[in-house]
């Protein structure tokens, strides 16, 4: 699962580190917005919130939420535009 | 946008004014409408210009205020206003910010002396009739 994540390719990338909740959610759901259904869009967060608060979004939004890759200080948090 | 979150603001100091706007940040991500009534110091605090020079902190927390400020300012937290402006705009439509009448004439205030965010002026029972289309209702 980690090694197909790792794969994805990814269309667009966000870098909100050092964004405090609810910033790295916020600026997902902009990107989100101005995306393409099937579209890959990964936001990189410090934020501890964001682990929580973007799967759950996701859910409620009716986007595909890939998983999570942690990084040394930060998450990758890989998204597919469903709707 | 069916659910919706009310927030009655009387507030006027930066440090509830901030979850203000971060809990309107979490109902448009959770795709629900939100209904902000502005009454006495809450809505003071949206007076033109005043957003932007406003450094009040509740008294009770007085001997801390500062240093959070300073906290905030060194971690490039965005302020209070630039994230409910955020939230305005991703919020397309379903953040309305209502201004109490009766604050209103009190103060002697117009439309004129309100901060563009602010988007009408309602009386309370308007306010409270829609809050009632809704599950949560705050005071802050």
């Amino acid at each position: 699962m980690a090694v197909e994540l790792q794969d994805t390719k990814v269309d667009r990338t966000i870098d909100a580190r050092g964004s405090y909740c609810p910033g790295p959610l916020m600026e997902l759901i902009r990107a989100i917005r101005e995306s393409r259904i099937g579209e890959t869009i990964e936001v990189l967060s410090s934020d501890s919130g964001s682990k929580r608060d973007i799967p759950k979004w996701c859910e409620k939004a009716g986007q595909q939420f890939l998983g999570i890759i942690d990084e040394t200080g930060f998450a990758r948090l890989v998204v597919r535009k469903g709707r | 946008m069916a659910e919706r979150l009310s927030m009655v603001v009387f507030s006027g100091t930066v440090d509830k004014l901030f979850p203000v706007a971060i809990l309107a940040s979490g109902a448009v991500a959770m795709e629900q409408d939100v209904n902000i009534f502005l009454t006495f110091w809450g809505l003071d605090a949206f007076r033109k210009g005043e957003p932007q020079k406003n450094m009040r902190m509740s008294k009770d927390f007085e001997d801390k205020g500062q240093a959070m400020m300073a906290l905030m300012q060194q971690n490039n937290v965005p302020s209070w206003y630039q994230t409910l402006k955020t939230a305005k705009e991703l919020g397309n439509g379903h953040v309305k910010v209502h201004a109490c009448a009766m604050t209103m004439d009190l103060m002697g205030m117009t439309e004129d002396d309100l901060d563009p965010i602010v988007d009408d002026v309602v009386g309370v029972g308007e306010f409270v009739e829609e809050a009632q289309k809704g599950k949560v209702t705050l005071f802050i």
